[in-house]
């Protein structure tokens, strides 16, 4: 019943696994055609919360009946586009719309701050198209698909990052590097499609993995891992790969910064990781030691590297996201062990370190009401004058660290365990000293807002259309660190989804 | 202004015929090499033609900036707008049978050529913009303004 096919009636449940693709990538060019500067956000805001309520409706029909298949144009996969749900998925799906939502109120105020009034509309046009773009990453099975929807969401991103220019002429700078080194993981991501294409002469996930298994690997297969793993690990920032990353984030408009952080590379991830272990299968990545040989140092000086360059920054913005790309590193890490811990460790990561970051730069976004720019000398003491936003801040940033009752601690107790698990206690070891290191740039952070004397006196909070979005994501740090319940059981089903391939799709006997 | 006067009049004649060309192109997409792609394409080469002969600003006097934004944007709004009305009507996303239940075959034709309308409509808008921002760039930034 869940399988949509040529001439079938299909009711509006049955269309649940395009909708959260489609009524994004409605709303952006609706937004432009009727060029109402003040309608802009109010149908970016409905888009962005009617996704949500498809994603969260798609989540629980996905947690009772399995997996969902949507054929495009009812045409049957292989041969046509398919959508595939399954449980990793349909969180992701939840994560990117709920943070779109959560971000957009906080976005009014703080844009009308950072951008120029005639950029709005086009702005949250590109913001659309984004949500859309890294929904269909998240949703399609099909590789070609995939790669259409990550230059949907890139090319919109770069537009992103590079509206930032009002304020600061570098983010044309840093949305440039970005565009660059974007396209070119894109480029090395379709070559490797290509070779598939050519070894296995099919798009569709699915049956891709069902002919590798069958036929095994030969040297094409082999090339093309590698041109998608590089071409991906561009998108996700993995460490030598990152340098687009800081800039980007730093020029961006905070609200860009807070959503990019928490879905961008996460999306990036996820699609890597349905390429590494439903098309390639876990049993190829133990042959090649791809994983052990590069994942895991890479992992390893990312956590390092990244962490004490962040120590040094002296811009707020840019030390948070040099930290994100420490955070990256744990999220590898989690992969590179390649066992079932290793990876919900992983999973339950991308989605707890997505919110914290989130709070994080939506707090800076607060703060930048108040001080012109977010170096550490012009918001000394801003803590003491908006009291809410630094205390939502603090709470974020020891999530970051990964202090015990917050989100952050889940993820690296169960990273933790995975290497204890495999006997690897030095990787247990390097992932405590790391948030050691998280610990010293937290605590600058929270000198400068809190233990320097501030330079003008009085309260100057910031409005509640911007505290209520923070201290929701704030909250949910908090929330998802002390039950644990549903991030945990959605992880280690994804987990258990990756490692064993694709879930089958009710009514669908095996794959293709 | 009097100068190249064979460009300018030989530019009249030629603008008319591309466009008749263009929809020539868009129009029998489905039965000859050609679509919506190249079809916006060959729309746009005349504006930019008019924009190179005549300048920029009579360019933009027949085609302003705001009306090539919305063109991009509906463009969009007809091919993903195609999909939503099979799936109002019960069939899968861009099911272009849902748009003549009857003759499946008839439907096809209709979806194929509303949804490169929609493709020729973007394309068109998009390389329209793309010349006028490059033809209407500001002057180069100077170092003060960094």
């Amino acid at each position: 019943m869940s399988v949509s096919d040529g001439g079938q009636v299909l009711t509006l449940a049955g269309h649940l696994p395009i909708l959260p693709v489609v009524v994004p990538f409605m709303a952006a060019p609706l937004v432009v055609v009727l060029g109402a500067r003040r309608l802009a956000w109010p149908i970016a805001f409905a888009a962005s919360l009617s996704a949500l309520a498809v994603s969260v409706a798609l989540l629980l029909q996905v947690l009772e009946g399995g997996g969902v298949s949507y054929h495009i144009g009812g045409w049957a996969p292989p041969l046509g586009i398919e959508y595939r749900i399954d449980a990793a998925s349909a969180l992701m799906l939840v994560l990117i719309s709920g943070l779109s939502t959560t971000v957009l109120p906080f976005a009014r105020r703080s844009l009308a701050h950072e951008l120029e009034a005639r950029r709005h509309m086009l702005f949250y046009a590109a913001w659309l198209l984004c949500v859309s773009g890294l929904m269909g990453m998240v949703a399609s099975g099909d590789a070609f698909n995939i790669f259409v929807f990550l230059e949907i969401s890139s090319l919109s991103t770069y537009a992103l990052v590079a509206s930032g220019a009002g304020r600061d002429r570098r983010a044309l700078t840093a949305a440039y590097d970005y565009l660059i080194m974007g396209t070119i993981g894109a480029t090395f991501f379709v070559i490797g499609i290509g070779f598939l294409y050519a070894a296995t002469g099919t798009l569709n996930m699915a049956e891709l993995a069902v002919i590798i298994g069958e036929n095994g690997t030969d040297r094409t297969i082999q090339t093309a891992f590698a041109f998608i793993v590089v071409g991906m690990g561009l998108k996700v920032a993995v460490y030598p790969l990152h340098l687009w990353l800081p800039g980007a984030y730093t020029h961006a408009p905070s609200v860009v910064s807070a959503f990019l952080a928490g879905t961008a590379t996460k999306a990036a991830v996820y699609v890597l990781l349905r390429f590494m272990f439903t098309v390639f299968r876990p049993e190829y990545l133990f042959e090649v030691r791809a994983l052990e040989v590069i994942m895991l140092p890479l992992a390893l000086v990312a956590m390092f590297a990244a962490s004490v360059i962040a120590i040094f920054q002296r811009n707020l913005k840019r030390m948070l996201a040099y930290s994100s790309i420490a955070q990256i590193g744990y999220i590898l890490l989690g992969i590179g062990f390649l066992s079932q811990t290793g990876l919900a460790a992983a999973v339950i990561h991308l989605f707890n370190h997505g919110i914290t970051k989130a709070a994080l730069f939506m707090g800076v976004g607060a703060l930048l009401l108040r001080a012109d720019t977010p170096f550490h000398d012009r918001i000394v003491g801003l803590g003491r004058r908006m009291p809410l936003t630094g205390f939502a801040m603090v709470i974020a940033g020891l999530s970051l660290i990964g202090v015990p009752g917050t989100a952050g601690f889940v993820s690296k107790w169960l990273l933790v365990q995975a290497a204890l698990e495999k006997g690897w206690w030095p990787f247990a070891l390097a992932v405590v000293g790391s948030s050691l290191l998280a610990v010293i740039y937290v605590w600058r952070m929270i000198e400068v807002l809190y233990l320097q004397e501030p330079e003008e006196g009085g309260r100057a909070e910031a409005p509640l259309s911007m505290l209520v979005p923070l201290w929701t994501v704030t909250a949910a740090t908090v929330y998802f660190g002390l039950a644990t319940g549903l991030t945990l059981g959605a992880a280690q089903s994804a987990a258990e989804g990756l490692m064993s391939g694709f879930i089958p799709v009710a009514g669908e006997g095996g794959g293709g | 202004m009097r100068h190249h006067l064979i460009l300018r009049v030989s530019t009249k004649l030629l603008a008319g015929a591309i466009m008749l060309f263009a929809f020539y192109v868009q129009f029998h997409g489905d039965y000859s090499p050609g679509g919506g792609f190249q079809a916006g394409v060959i729309l746009a080469v005349a504006f930019v033609l008019y924009g190179l002969v005549y300048g920029l600003e009579a360019a933009q006097e027949v085609l302003p900036r705001r009306v090539v934004h919305r063109m991009m944007a509906l463009g969009v709004l007809v091919y993903a707008g195609t999909g939503v009305v099979s799936l109002l009507s019960g069939y899968a996303y861009l099911d272009y049978n849902a748009l003549n239940p009857g003759m499946p075959e008839k439907g096809q034709e209709a979806g194929i050529l509303l949804v490169e309308g929609g493709v020729g409509i973007t394309v068109a808008g998009v390389m329209i913009s793309v010349y006028y921002a490059f033809a209407g760039r500001p002057p180069r930034i100077s170092d003060e303004e960094w």
